[in-house]
């Protein structure tokens, strides 16, 4: 189970709790929080969930593979060094308390 | 608009993202969701992949939690279908009686596997997946099964062909044609795949039909080809393509023929009538004539665009059309419609199996097929999405190419 923030591009935010096995991607799913679209269901095809790693960020996260990393050079949002594809976040207690910023558009 | 319901014919991943992006741009109406189907809305795409290996469990399958419904004033009628849709007086039948009304109707009603009509078709263990039993059926099919037979090189078939060798069986895929996904990829691609799909021990037979299925009591265990060979099968998977499902609409008078048509806002011959998805044929910036795709992002696109409409702000659809398929472990993405190509340049290593097939036509780049390159697959969707002119023939063809050095907007 993990804390997980959700800032929207309006300056909201949703905090909702997450369950192990899950995903940050799916986190969002499962709590109807729009903004993050996943067109491909979680499996580093479509780009569609990216997220902004708030910058403050010391918790640890996952290696981005290179599949990752090539999908978010075609993301609809500009991307950033903060950027990672949310359904390559797994969640755990480890990242309680993950802050990820949605960008303005997914598609 | 009026006061009255959206009313969304069909519950698959373009009715239920309709509804999601209605409420998510504000609509307030009541939205009615009718589906055939008496579970939630679905992924599909697992269905042919992980949830066959039981990688991807049924729960992770849900496209939305079920308080989504609630939360959102979703209506949902399923386990039920609609039988007639009565314009005069803007209303749908469902079968098990019962009109519900509309003010705008969307029909997501999505297509249906193409049968076979060779005798034995109808025998136990001939599968044509497309639905959540279907894929749950073929599950536990081949946890006993020694012998898979695969009819047709596409998408489908080859996706489970791929699952079925990393389970055990024994796997042989029968095309008609000449060459594995002959509608959607170049002939590099196919040749491509059929060097995997037999690299990993499957045997592709090309030029042949099946003509008859032959049972031990009521199931299946033989196929007899036109060459007169016989395929040990023990279980048969039908990937021939599919059919929309034009039906209600037809009978309701809306033009129809190989998909329900629409004009460029995705709304039918009737004003009040959009249709979406596996069984809409749209016209398309990205193709010569009209098309019908069915894929998780035309449906998701298309269902944003008529969403979009309803609350004011109409716009045509234009999204580039991008796929994916999984098989043998590699990831082959395409972007844009490259089946009109009149020429192709290979970029990466076929050999390493990381490549893309650049796709052009006229010298302008129409689309990219990526083998273990999402990079190309990804850049090439925002070059096509941009209007911008892209890479030429000879540039990709250069030492050194890296696509992820171009400007994807137009300068």
């Amino acid at each position: 189970m993990a804390k997980i923030t959700y800032k929207h591009h309006d300056g909201t935010e949703t905090v909702v709790e997450v369950t192990a096995p899950n995903t940050v991607m799916r986190g969002a799913k499962l709590n109807n929080i729009e903004g993050i679209v996943a067109q491909c269901g979680g499996s580093a095809q479509c780009g569609t969930c990216h997220v902004y790693i708030d910058e403050g960020n010391t918790l640890p996260l996952p290696e981005m593979h290179e599949a990752e990393d090539d999908v978010l050079y075609g993301t609809a949002s500009e991307r950033r060094p903060t950027s990672r594809l949310s359904c390559q976040l797994p969640v755990s207690e480890a990242i309680d308390g993950l802050i990820v910023h949605l960008p303005a558009t997914q598609i | 608009m009026g006061a009255g319901p959206v009313v969304i014919v069909g519950a698959g991943h373009a009715a239920l993202e309709a509804a999601a992006a209605l409420r998510a741009e504000g609509h307030t109406r009541p939205i009615i969701l009718i589906g055939a189907e008496a579970v939630s809305p679905y992924a599909r795409p697992p269905l042919s992949k992980g949830y066959l290996t039981g990688r991807i469990r049924p729960h992770e399958l849900w496209l939305r939690p079920e308080s989504f419904f609630a939360k959102q004033h979703i209506t949902t009628v399923l386990g039920d279908r609609a039988v007639e849709i009565d314009r005069d007086a803007s209303r749908v039948r469902l079968a098990s009686g019962g009109w519900i009304t509309y003010d705008r109707l969307i029909l997501a009603t999505g297509a249906k596997p193409r049968e076979l009509s060779v005798a034995g078709a109808d025998l136990e263990g001939v599968v044509a997946l497309r639905n959540l039993a279907d894929a749950e059926e073929l599950r536990c099919a081949l946890r006993d099964a020694g012998d898979l037979l695969v009819v047709g090189g596409g998408f489908i078939g080859l996706e489970v062909a791929s699952v079925a060798r990393e389970l055990g069986l024994r796997v042989t895929v029968v095309e008609s044609g000449p060459r594995l996904m002959s509608r959607s990829v170049s002939r590099t691609l196919s040749a491509h795949l059929v060097a995997m799909h037999r690299a990993k021990g499957t045997r592709v037979l090309f030029n042949r039909e099946l003509v008859a299925l032959l049972g031990q009591g009521r199931r299946v265990r033989v196929a007899e080809l036109n060459n007169g060979a016989r395929v040990a099968a023990d279980v048969v998977v039908v990937g021939i393509g599919v059919l929309p499902n034009t039906a209600l609409a037809a009978q309701a008078d809306l033009t129809t023929g190989d998909g329900v048509i629409v004009d460029r806002w995705l709304r039918t011959s009737d004003r009040s009538v959009y249709a979406i998805g596996d069984c809409a044929r749209f016209p398309s910036p990205h193709t010569a004539r009209p098309v019908r795709l069915e894929s998780v992002q035309n449906a998701s696109d298309q269902a944003r665009c008529v969403a979009a409409a309803l609350t004011g702000h109409q716009r045509p659809y234009t999204s580039v059309p991008w796929f994916w398929t999984e098989q043998c472990g590699v990831r082959v993405q395409m972007a844009g419609i490259t089946r009109d190509h009149d020429r192709t340049v290979v970029s990466g290593s076929p050999a390493e199996g990381r490549f893309s097939v650049f796709c052009f036509r006229d010298g302008r780049l129409v689309g990219t097929e990526s083998v273990n390159r999402p990079a190309d697959h990804m850049i090439t969707r925002r070059l096509l999405a941009n209007g911008a002119a892209g890479p030429a023939p000879d540039d990709v063809a250069r030492p050194g190419f890296d696509i992820r050095r171009y400007p994807t907007r137009p300068i």
